[in-house]
Formats: C-alpha cells, structure tokens, sequence
C-alpha cells in the first residue's frame, strides 16, 4: 500500500498524435482537497477519466486506493464518486428516482438506499423537492444532487470536474462550503477548474496543468513563492514621478507599473511605511498601500506569460 | 486473493461485464413503458390490430366458413383499403423498433448522464445489452398483447376455438415478428452509438429501412438483368435470373419477414422459390404443410434475421466500446 489516495506515475494518454496528457506523476493524500488547475484542454478532464478507468491510459501506471483503473475499475467506482462537467440527470425522474436508480446500479438494498437517499438529500439541502421532476431544476440544484449521488455510496474518493462552473455566485459558494463540509467528514477530493479564485478558497494543495503536463505542484503558498518570487508584493496607488525613487529604497526587488497611478512593488521586506515617506517626499499623493495577498490568479497569469514569452530567468 | 491472483495475470477484468444489468433492464423497461413516444406507438398498434381485425371478420364471414384454418385468415385476410395485419406489422414493427432504440446511447450523451452512469461500479457492457434487452422487452410485450388482441377479436367474433395447429403457427409468427423487430432495433442501437445527433440517428435508421422496404425489389431486379441478360429466351436464363433475383432481394430483412409469414399463415404454402410445373407431380394442391414442414422451410430465414441482427449489436457493442465518453 502506498500512502496516496491517488497516485500516477508517468502516465499519458495519447489521442493518436497529440499528447493529452504527458508523463502525469500526480500524488493526492488522503483526506485533502487537491486541485487541479490549467487552461481548457490542458488534460485535466482526460486524467480524471484514466483515474476512474473510463479510457485507457496509453502508458504509465495509475493508483487508486489500492486498485488499477484499467483493471479493477468496479472496485474504484464502487468506492469513489465521479461528478462530470456538468452532470446531467434524467429530467422526467424525480430527484428521489435518479438517487434509486444509482442506489440499485450500486446493489444497495432497498431499505439501505432508503435511509442514504434520505440522507445524502438532507446534506445537500435538497429534501424538500426530492419528488420534483428533475428538468425544474437549475444548475446549482443538479450540480448539488450529483453531490448526493456519491454520497449515497460512502464514497471515499469525490472526483470533480469544473463542478462551479456556470453556477451563480450564491450558489459557487454554498457549493463550496458544501465541499470543505465534506472534507472534514474525511473524504478526499480531487477537483478540477480553470476558476482560479474558487479553488485557493478550498484546496489544500493544487497542480497547474499545461499541455498535458503538470507542471507546478504544491500549496497556493508554496506555488506563488515559486513563480513570483519571495518576498512582499505592495500595491502602490499613487500619482506623481515616484518609480524611480521607490526604486531606490534599500530592500526594494522591483517595481513593476500597473496602470497609471498604479504600481506594484516587491520587496525583501514589509516596507510599506518607507515607501508612504518616499512618495509622499517626491511630491507625490499617495492612495493606497496594500500588502497583496498571495493570488492563485496572479501565480497563472505570470506563469503563462513567462512560458508564452520565452524562459523566466 | 483472487484479486492478487488476477493482477499478477494482469490480463482478467475484475468482475462479471454484467454486474447491474437487470438494473438497468427495468429501468429502461419502465421508462419506454411510460413513456409519451410509447403511448403513441400503442395507440397506433392497438388501432391496427382492431382494424385489420375488424375487416378480416368481415371478410371471413363471407367465405361461408370454407376455410380449414379460419383463425390465420384473422391475420392474412386483407379489405381495401388496409392491408392485412401480417402485412401492417411488416410495415410497423420497424418503425416501432426504431422508435425504442434511436436514441438509446446518444440521448444518454445529450442528457450528460452517460459518464455519472458509467462512473457506477458497472461496465459499459451492462448499459448496452441491458437497454437492448430493455427495449426488446418493452416491443416483445406490446407486440405479444396485440397478439392476444386479435385472439380475442378471433374468439369473440368466429365463436370458434382455434386449433393447436393454428395456434402453434401464429405463435410461431408472434416470434418471427419479434425477431424482425430486433433486427432493426439492433440497426437503431448502432446508429445511436454511432451519430452523436439523436434526429441523425432516427433519420439514419428510417432511410435504411425505406431503402429495404421500398428499393431494393426494383434494385435486386435491376442488378439480375444487367448480371444476367436473356439472350436466347432459353427456360435456363429465365430460371438463372428469377433465381438471383430472389437470392438478392433475400438480403433484405424485409423479404426475410415477408416469406417466413407467408410459409407460417398460409399453410398450403410449400415452397418460397421457383417451381417448376413437373415439380409438382404427385402433390396434392392446396394440402396443408405439418407446422414442422413450414418451419423447416422458413428456417434458413429465421437464422438470418437472427444472425443480422447479432451482428449489428457486435457492431454497435464494439463501436461503443471504443468510443470516449467525455463530453
């Protein structure tokens, strides 16, 4: 037994000759939220199918709680929930209906699914419209049934794939509530998304897909310590000529111009007193003087820059 | 251990392929069977059998009870303008079938329920057979009660009870239509599995059975003159043609349905091809065959149906098998 929940080694799947996905070593741990981040076609969707054996890897080995997708996928599915890019139910079937159908697919006794069905609904807020048709429903209603869909065979395991997407911003955050509660009752998570502010709310660490390849892994911490540098980031609103002069303060990395009136500065240390006498000595009016907080946005988007424009150096 | 044992072989797939499949039966039985799309195919059933029911008492009633086997009549006797009910259900059982199965894979994808499916502890094997075998329930069980339908009509309307012979034949005739239905549900199954688009599916499937049902004779007739041009006039050429002609239009399966019928309603029916006048020296004209000797006649039918329609599941089981199911 390893001590991943998940765990891939070299794996990649090829659709004849473009690389999905490129020698994935991925590793999740057991009761975390691990998620995975990267651009529409990065492979995030492709490895998730490999993980629960519905394609088949083209090489490279895959762990799941012990089992091989390609080999022994009735025991992971047993055991883990899958909740697609936008799950579909079927509309004609009542909320309660669609849960029994996947209880009996699962060889759950009646009475069992019973009180899971009654169980799962009550967790995602759904019993009091558990014998409506399901087609009244809106995104954010079926995005949290497929919730109770895995839930109703104890996964361990939840995989997600872009489960916020198009959902309104109420319901991205009762969804997201919805998975730190299950995360404390100890089930791991895998999610997928390209919305990069939801998921720092949530995972404890995260991987950056690009061209099927991961190529950062780690906490939002870790991951911005590795592409922005250490160090404070210091967001200046000011007007007046003072880039050159906050340059010249001792600690300061780099001051990078924004937008007018706008700057951002790295430093060694917090130095945001120094600077407010610096501007405020060239004559300039200061605004604002913030300490950033460390942004997932900001890690992509200057991880993306640095490899369409060339090597950071 | 067994587990242990098959990874070390590394080749077993764990499990049976069949795990939920009667699952999955009931679910589809139940929702074809409450289904809008169902409600009209039976209104439409039901209206052909008491029609073509209807009109073949009448009918009967004014042969004056001559008639060895009054109850097939129920089935083949035909007044203008409906056809006869064998004839009908030629007509409608494709269409049914179709109906059943047009979209049985490819709906799946456009609800966005085929991978929350398939991610249940079952195989893709399951979800196949199990709405086949869902579908061919729900059209075995219409078609079996429109059967006892004209049963009724027969018993109520003649005041006589059939007799083993014909009952053993029409039951015999109830089957060979619920395999004919099979086939093109099988030919639907594919489709589904094939065009991501459910109207392409159902278009797909309709022109291949108006391509049967409608062009074939006149191509299988086309292709033995041109293959077989008569030259002399000789009885040799005259018989080669007419003998490629039925081989021909004996790939279609509506042929195939066609013929079986005719040599199970009609027993005086001894033979499907040619004959020849001298051929018929000793027998007795208008003699009815044993149920056995029909049989034995529209066997070769019977199996190629049956084996059409394997092979188009082969078919639509490998192309599914094969596809990605991302969506």
């Amino acid at each position: 037994m390893t001590d991943y929940i998940i765990e891939t080694n070299n794996l990649t799947k090829k659709y004849g000759e473009f690389i999905a996905v490129d020698s994935l070593n991925l590793q999740v741990k057991p009761g975390e939220i691990f998620g995975i981040l990267g651009p529409n076609g990065a492979g995030k969707t492709t490895t998730i199918l490999m993980l629960l054996g519905l394609t088949e890897p083209t090489s490279g080995n895959v762990n799941v709680m012990g089992y091989d997708p390609a080999r022994q996928p009735l025991s992971i599915k047993s055991r883990a929930g899958y909740i697609p890019d936008q799950v579909g139910f079927y509309g004609e079937l009542t909320a309660r209906e669609n849960l029994a159908y996947i209880a009996r697919l699962n060889g759950l006794s009646k009475s069992e699914s019973e009180q899971r069905i009654e169980f799962a609904l009550e967790k995602v807020g759904l019993s009091e419209v558990e014998n409506k048709a399901v087609g009244t429903f809106s995104r954010g209603m079926c995005q949290r049934l497929g919730v109770a869909d895995v839930l109703l065979k104890k996964a361990q395991l939840i995989i997600m794939d872009e489960p916020t997407q198009g959902l309104d911003p109420e319901s991205v955050r009762g969804f997201l509530n919805l998975i730190k509660e299950l995360s404390q009752d100890g089930i791991s998570i895998l999610l997928s998304s390209h919305l990069l502010h939801q998921v720092q709310e949530v995972c404890d660490r995260v991987g950056l897909f690009h061209q099927g390849k991961m190529v950062l892994c780690g906490t939002v911490a870790e991951l911005a310590r590795d592409v922005l540098g250490a160090g404070y980031h210091v967001q200046i609103k000011a007007n007046g000529k003072i880039i050159d002069d906050l340059r010249q303060i001792p600690g300061v990395i780099d001051v990078k111009f924004q937008a007018p009136d706008c700057y951002s500065l790295v430093a060694k240390r917090d130095l945001r007193a120094e600077a407010a006498r610096v501007i405020v000595n060239a004559g300039g009016q200061l605004t604002s003087l913030d300490i950033e907080s460390l942004n997932l946005d900001d890690i992509y988007n200057t991880y993306f820059k640095e490899v369409n424009h060339g090597p950071r150096g | 251990m067994d587990r242990e044992v098959n990874r070390d072989q590394n080749q077993a797939r764990e499990g049976s392929p069949w795990k939920g499949l009667g699952v999955i039966i009931a679910k589809e039985m139940a929702d074809h069977l409450t289904s809008a799309r169902m409600r009209i195919l039976e209104i439409l059933i039901v209206l052909t059998a008491a029609g073509t029911g209807y009109a073949a008492l009448q009918n009967i009633s004014g042969f004056g009870n001559q008639d060895e086997f009054l109850f097939l009549k129920l089935f083949t006797s035909a007044r203008e303008p409906l056809p006869a009910f064998a004839g009908f259900m030629g007509f409608l059982v494709p269409l049914v079938a179709i109906a059943l199965a047009f979209d049985a894979i490819n709906g799946e994808f456009n609800r966005r329920t085929l991978s929350r499916i398939l991610s249940q502890p079952i195989y893709r094997d399951a979800l196949l057979l199990g709405k086949f075998l869902g579908a061919f329930g729900t059209l075995a069980l219409v078609l079996a009660a429109i059967w006892l339908l004209i049963f009724g009509i027969g018993l109520l309307g003649l005041g006589v009870p059939p007799t083993a012979q014909e009952v053993s034949r029409s039951f015999l005739f109830l089957l060979t239509t619920i395999i004919y239905g099979g086939f093109w549900m099988a030919l639907g199954m594919l489709f589904s599995v094939l065009f991501r688009q459910t109207a392409t599916a159902a278009l797909g499937s309709i022109a291949v059975w108006l391509f049967f049902t409608a062009f074939w004779e006149i191509l299988a007739n086309l292709a033995a003159q041109s293959l077989l041009p008569i030259q002399h006039g000789f009885l040799e050429e005259l018989m080669a043609r007419a003998r490629l002609e039925l081989v021909l239009s004996r790939i279609s399966p509506n042929t195939l349905f066609v013929e079986a019928t005719v040599a199970l309603l009609s027993p005086a029916v001894r033979s499907l091809g040619l004959i020849l006048p001298f051929e018929l020296q000793g027998a007795i004209l208008g003699a009815p065959l044993p149920v056995g000797q029909s049989l034995l006649m529209i066997w070769p039918h019977l199996s190629g149906l049956f084996a059409a329609t394997i092979l188009l599941f082969a078919l639509a089981y490998i192309a599914f098998q094969r596809k990605e199911i991302r969506v």
